[in-house]
């Protein structure tokens, strides 16, 4: 299990990147961490990996205390940092297998290690080629492909597709996948979408703060309505009978409703000529709604008060 | 049950990652690891019509262990802050001490061309028995875990590679440009002679230079420059032990 109990810290006094933070999960499969830019999704991995110390509050992963017990802690896990990148005067062989060695591998049983994870990865051709001179995306998998070929079974990846082209974000997680089986893999991202084809539980943060938790599932039962309609910079819609309404920071205005009532606003949404977009709801409009909240009806401006 | 770790293998990663591997992809670097230590020792040399060739020598040998030392502190920071190396390491089965470690053997591996073109040199100038060249050897090994010392903490205190140089210059300064290593102290006059002794490179350069008969000190100002040193070493380390961040506060 990993269990976070009421977490803060705090950068300086009065700049807090997570704000009494707690929540408990299995520790097995993958955790996908989603939240905007400066949520806290960074300071709570590197916590949890060992990097930082807290302000307030505990964790610890299966039974390991990250403070008091680090040591035992840092045999077990592996960790890509956000920022992380393949030292550029070394080739992802050289790079790879030092930081095996520094795991304390043989340098045969590290090579050995190397050569498996290449194959894996598909990144063969550029074993031999210079860190500096790969694509961001291949830089990203030599990095993955590090944590990966070592004996850790829980991983910490901070937004480990960043960058990466859809091709290669598909290949890694096809391979995060096989990986799940028999590790923990604690990712953060901000495409909702990886969430929601890798996670088996996801956790949103917003402000430092834990929003909502759960499955796939679960996250789908916090939003009451299936349907989501986007409306692109136009206020003529008419009130739903049933559902709410999302104000986004673009200008766009969400509705998430019953069926009956997305058909109903969506048919006028084309009787009067306005860009619309509906769906089922997904993760992505879960996220909004949970991260923006319903607006107050007297907030929004209805059909009635434009025409 | 954990497996079992091999330390020479968590060295020799670093000694591999900051000294070989940079040497062997980019061979330029090895031209100027032993070019470096070279720059004032000519122009020393040429400006006393070689009158001070073996005195500076002997600075040379103890500068370079010394920019060995404070190098660390640019090449942790570099890894640490532009690559994130350090929180790699981190959440990984490496001690800090193990990492410390290698990275302090990298950085005499890196300099060992030239430590070795100065070894011959020496041996040509330096006219001394088997003590007195153990006894530059130990000196040269004090002034670089001091400075070593001093790097490792830098380092972990620096958040990017603006305020690293900034801690370089000013450390370079304290260590190279301070002290007379390259020639004796009587050749600075005498109110500044006070600030040379500000840098623990000055008590270094003293005993070397006594050993190898180049200048003349008494016994007395020889053991207060041991005493100096073996201080200095001891206090650093143990500040950079209490005070390095491996995990970021």
């Amino acid at each position: 299990m990993l269990n976070v109990r009421n977490v803060t810290k705090e950068y300086e006094p009065g700049k807090k990147a997570l704000k009494s933070f707690s929540m408990s999960i299995p520790a097995k499969g993958i955790f996908a961490l989603i939240g905007r830019n400066g949520a806290g999704k960074t300071t709570l991995i590197r916590i949890l990996a060992t990097q930082m110390a807290l302000t307030a509050g505990s964790a610890d992963l299966n039974g390991l205390n990250v403070i008091k017990d680090a040591d035992e802690l840092r045999e077990i896990i592996a960790c890509v940092p956000q920022e992380g990148r393949a030292v550029g005067w070394l080739t992802p062989r050289q790079f790879v297998v030092s930081y095996l060695m520094w795991r304390g591998f043989t340098r045969k049983d590290a090579t050995a290690r190397f050569e498996k994870v290449l194959k894996e990865l598909n990144i063969n051709r550029y074993a031999d080629t210079l860190n500096r001179l790969l694509s961001g995306g291949t830089k990203r998998k030599v990095l993955v492909g590090m944590v990966m070929s070592s004996e850790a079974k829980v991983l910490f990846l901070d937004e480990p597709t960043t960058g990466l082209d859809p091709i290669s974000r598909h290949e890694l997680w096809n391979t995060l996948m096989k990986l799940k089986k028999d590790h923990f893999i604690f990712l953060t991202t901000h495409y909702l979408e990886e969430a929601e084809v890798l996670a088996d539980n996801i956790g949103i943060i917003e402000d430092g703060r834990l929003m909502a938790l759960g499955t796939i599932s679960d996250l789908r039962r916090k939003v009451k309505y299936p349907y989501s309609i986007k409306i692109l910079s136009d206020k003529r819609f008419t009130k739903p009978k049933k559902g709410d309404i999302i104000k986004g920071v673009d200008g766009h205005y969400q509705i998430v409703t019953t069926e009956k009532e997305a058909r109903r606003i969506s048919r006028q949404l084309i009787d009067k000529k306005v860009r619309f977009s509906m769906n089922p709801l997904t993760l992505d409009d879960i996220f909004y709604y949970i991260v923006k909240k319903p607006i107050a009806e007297e907030n929004y401006v209805n059909e009635e008060e434009h025409y | 049950m954990s497996m079992k770790r091999s330390i020479i293998s968590q060295l020799i990663a670093s000694i591999m990652v900051n000294a070989i591997y940079a040497m062997v992809n980019y061979p330029i670097v090895l031209v100027s690891t032993i070019l470096a230590p070279f720059s004032l020792l000519i122009v020393i040399a040429f400006v006393s019509h070689g009158a001070l060739t073996p005195i500076a020598i002997g600075g040379a040998l103890i500068m370079t262990m010394v920019s060995s030392g404070t190098s660390m502190q640019q090449d942790l920071s570099h890894l640490k802050n532009d690559f994130k190396v350090q929180d790699m390491v981190v959440s990984s089965p490496t001690r800090a001490w193990v990492y410390l470690l290698g990275m302090s053997l990298s950085e005499i591996i890196y300099s060992l061309p030239a430590l070795i073109v100065l070894s011959i040199l020496a041996a040509i100038y330096l006219h001394t028995g088997v003590l007195g060249y153990i006894t530059i050897i130990a000196v040269m090994l004090i002034m670089f875990a001091f400075a070593s010392s001093l790097g490792f903490l830098l380092s972990t205190l620096s958040s990017d590679i603006v305020q690293s140089w900034a801690f370089s210059g000013i450390v370079s300064t304290i260590l190279s440009a301070l002290p007379p290593v390259y020639y004796p102290i009587t050749y600075i006059p005498q109110p500044f002679q006070y600030l040379a002794y500000l840098s623990p490179a000055t008590y270094a350069a003293q005993i070397v230079q006594n050993v190898t008969g180049l200048t003349s000190f008494n016994s007395g100002a020889i053991a207060l420059d041991w005493v100096v040193i073996i201080a200095i070493t001891i206090i650093t380390l143990f500040i950079a032990i209490k005070k390095s961040k491996w995990r970021e506060d």
